[in-house]
């Protein structure tokens, strides 16, 4: 809401005369609205200065060496978070390599009239209510569910493809590819969601030209539909990006918590978030340090990728 | 299909040759109309599947041990079995409420400021871009910060670990959802009631809070209800902030036992009974959950018709 001094509704107000009182609590009721707003503003600043400030210690003796090593050695002081660096990347890429085609396409199917009405709501209900399970118990059935099922799938795929250096190790439980798949699970009401939302906000009229040409259904979406709703889907990938690369509970409770460096899927990997949950309760003196620095870096990860995000679908929606 | 592909096949066709108008399923165009239609019903089938599987493993799983005692009991010492999860579902409903408490002034006031003051400046834009900013922050993230804010600096009463530190951890994830519900709810309420009220003589505080509020009730609700159902299924921010405790709630500055960080802690023990507990304690954290979601559903369903 625009209010400029001076034009109408401001005006209308103002030239009433009123009591000291009234325009006593008017003031006051603004300002500390004011305040509350500028919570967010000072809670995002808090937040980088107490990681700024905890890591200090860290950055002064590691440096940007940090990123590059990967020991992480209690005993002799030494740490370097690029396991868990590589693993944060790989896991939330991976997942999102998955979720893409699997959300937006699901998004095609619950928006471009297919099926029956109530059938469509319904999915899209089921996808909203997925997205309202805690990560933790889905951690919980990744653990005792859906790992023992996709085992044997894994050790297939071992026995298969074991000579590239993405499956050279035999699965045993907890690790990367769990993980992925995890991840795929938790990121996809959020594609999908934003892909519906950008999807019905298309013009009728850009349908209706393009069947109106005699082009198939899928035709319209691939020409018309999908280009003009693009923006906001690629908005919401991103976002879905941010929110894989910070994402702890499920995660930390399936890939396994290895320090050590593999580059296969099928053995036990790290996230920065997942090191986090696991070892700041029991750290002190320049480990909190360490785990500081690491998580000062995931904020400035989805950080990036947030404003990105934004400015993405900022710079991009205007086109229709 | 591309639509250049399309005018180039009709051309080398004739100009001037006749084609039926019937729909012939055989032609290319329309085979692979189908076929992508099944692909995106399988991805759709596909996204729907893990909650399906979910749901029914934490109905089964969890259901069966449901129990008046499951509510009233502590959690047994590692090992032993029997026992409940009773401290954790106070803990989790005193945490939550904490976070609610400083959550729903400071998020409705935010957004009040956002739509009714703020207008185009430069501050009201900051503002908007950095609660989009928050609500991409990592949970886990939200734990370190208030571990260094409240827990070393040991803010609260010499306490460094505490219900109230694991409340202003979650407040931090429910702000963002909040103030922008609220926004937008607030934006939604026509101008018009807006200059009624400065007709009538309101002032601006009176306006906003008789009139411009109530309004928009529903939408500010759902929001503040849908908040809640996450902060209360949330686990990182807690697990260094409220930390765990095995006995009853005691007082809000101290560690306090709540449902998702039980289910992290027994879920990675190797004793079968507290691995029992972690579905029991899904199975009341999802039912909560669901509930407070088709909750917010219906409000915005009965106040629209």
């Amino acid at each position: 809401m625009t209010v400029t001094p001076g034009t109408g509704r401001e005006q209308l107000f103002s030239r009433r005369r009123r009591p000291a009182g009234e325009r006593m609590l008017d003031i006051v009721f603004r300002q500390l609205t004011l305040a509350l707003a500028a919570v967010v503003a000072i809670v995002l600043l808090a937040i980088f200065l107490t990681l700024i400030q905890g890591s200090h210690e860290a950055i002064a003796s590691f440096g940007l060496r940090f990123l590059t090593t990967s020991a992480w050695d209690p005993v002799n002081e030494s740490y370097g978070a690029f396991v868990a660096i590589y693993g944060t990347l790989v896991s939330s890429l991976l997942a999102l390599l998955i979720a893409v085609p699997l959300g937006v396409g699901t998004a095609l199917f619950i928006t471009e009239d297919l099926i029956p009405m109530q059938l469509r709501e319904l999915i899209g209900l089921m996808v909203e209510l997925l997205a309202a399970i805690p990560s933790v118990v889905l951690g919980l059935w990744a653990i005792f569910v859906m790992e023992p099922a996709i085992r044997p799938v894994l050790q297939l795929l071992h026995a298969v493809l074991g000579w590239l250096p993405l499956f050279s190790t035999t699965p045993m439980g907890p690790g990367m590819a769990p993980a992925i798949l995890i991840l795929v699970v938790m990121i996809l009401p959020i594609i999908t969601a934003i892909s519906r939302d950008a999807l019905r906000q298309v013009p009728v009229e850009l349908r209706q030209g393009a069947y109106g040409v005699g082009t198939t259904r899928w035709g319209a979406i691939f020409a018309v539909i999908l280009p003009a709703a693009i923006s906001s889907i690629i908005g919401g990938v991103m976002l879905a990006l941010g929110r894989a690369m910070g994402e702890t509970m499920a995660v930390t409770m399936i890939i396994g918590n290895s320090l050590n460096f593999s580059f296969s899927l099928l053995a036990p990997g790290n996230t920065i978030a997942s090191m986090l949950a696991n070892q700041f309760g029991e750290a002190d003196g320049i480990q909190v340090s360490a785990l500081m620095y690491a998580a000062l870096i995931l904020m400035v990860l989805t950080f990036s990728v947030n404003v990105l995000a934004q400015w993405v679908v900022r710079r991009l929606s205007l086109k229709y | 299909m591309d639509p250049t592909n399309l005018a180039s096949a009709s051309a080398s066709s004739g100009l001037f040759e006749r084609r039926p108008l019937q729909f012939d399923p055989a032609l290319r165009r329309n085979r692979v109309n189908k076929l992508l239609t099944s692909v995106s019903a399988l991805f759709a089938a596909i996204a729907v599947l893990p909650l399906v599987l979910v749901l029914l493993y934490v109905l089964l799983q969890g259901g069966r041990l449901l129990s008046l005692r499951l509510f009233l009991e502590l959690p047994p010492a590692p090992g032993l079995s029997g026992g409940g999860i009773g401290n954790a579902v106070l803990g989790t409903i005193l945490v939550t409420l904490l976070a609610t408490l400083i959550t729903v002034p400071v998020g409705i006031g935010g957004g009040v400021y956002l739509s009714e003051y703020a207008g185009k400046g430069w501050f009201g834009q900051f503002v908007g871009f950095a609660n989009d900013v928050l609500a991409g922050v990592p949970s886990i993230i939200s734990g370190v910060f208030i571990y260094g804010m409240i827990v070393a600096t040991r803010l609260f009463f010499g306490q460094s670990y505490s219900a109230l530190a694991g409340g202003v951890a979650l407040s931090v994830l429910m702000l963002p959802t909040v103030i922008k519900t609220t926004y937008e709810g607030l934006k939604l309420v026509p101008n018009d009631l807006r200059l009624g009220a400065y007709g009538v003589g309101a002032s601006r505080f009176v306006t906003i809070t008789r009139v411009v509020i109530p309004a928009a009730l529903t939408p500010i609700s759902t929001g503040v209800v849908l908040a809640i159902a996450r902060a209360a299924g949330e686990t990182a921010p807690l697990i260094f902030t409220a930390l765990f405790s095995p006995f009853w709630p005691d007082g809000v500055f101290n560690p306090i036992a709540t449902l998702s960080v039980l289910i992290f802690n027994f879920a990675i023990m190797p004793y079968e009974a507290q691995n029992e507990l972690a579905w029991a304690a899904s199975f009341v954290l999802v039912v909560m959950i669901l509930i407070a979601n088709l909750l917010s559903r219906w409000i915005s369903h009965v106040s629209r018709s």
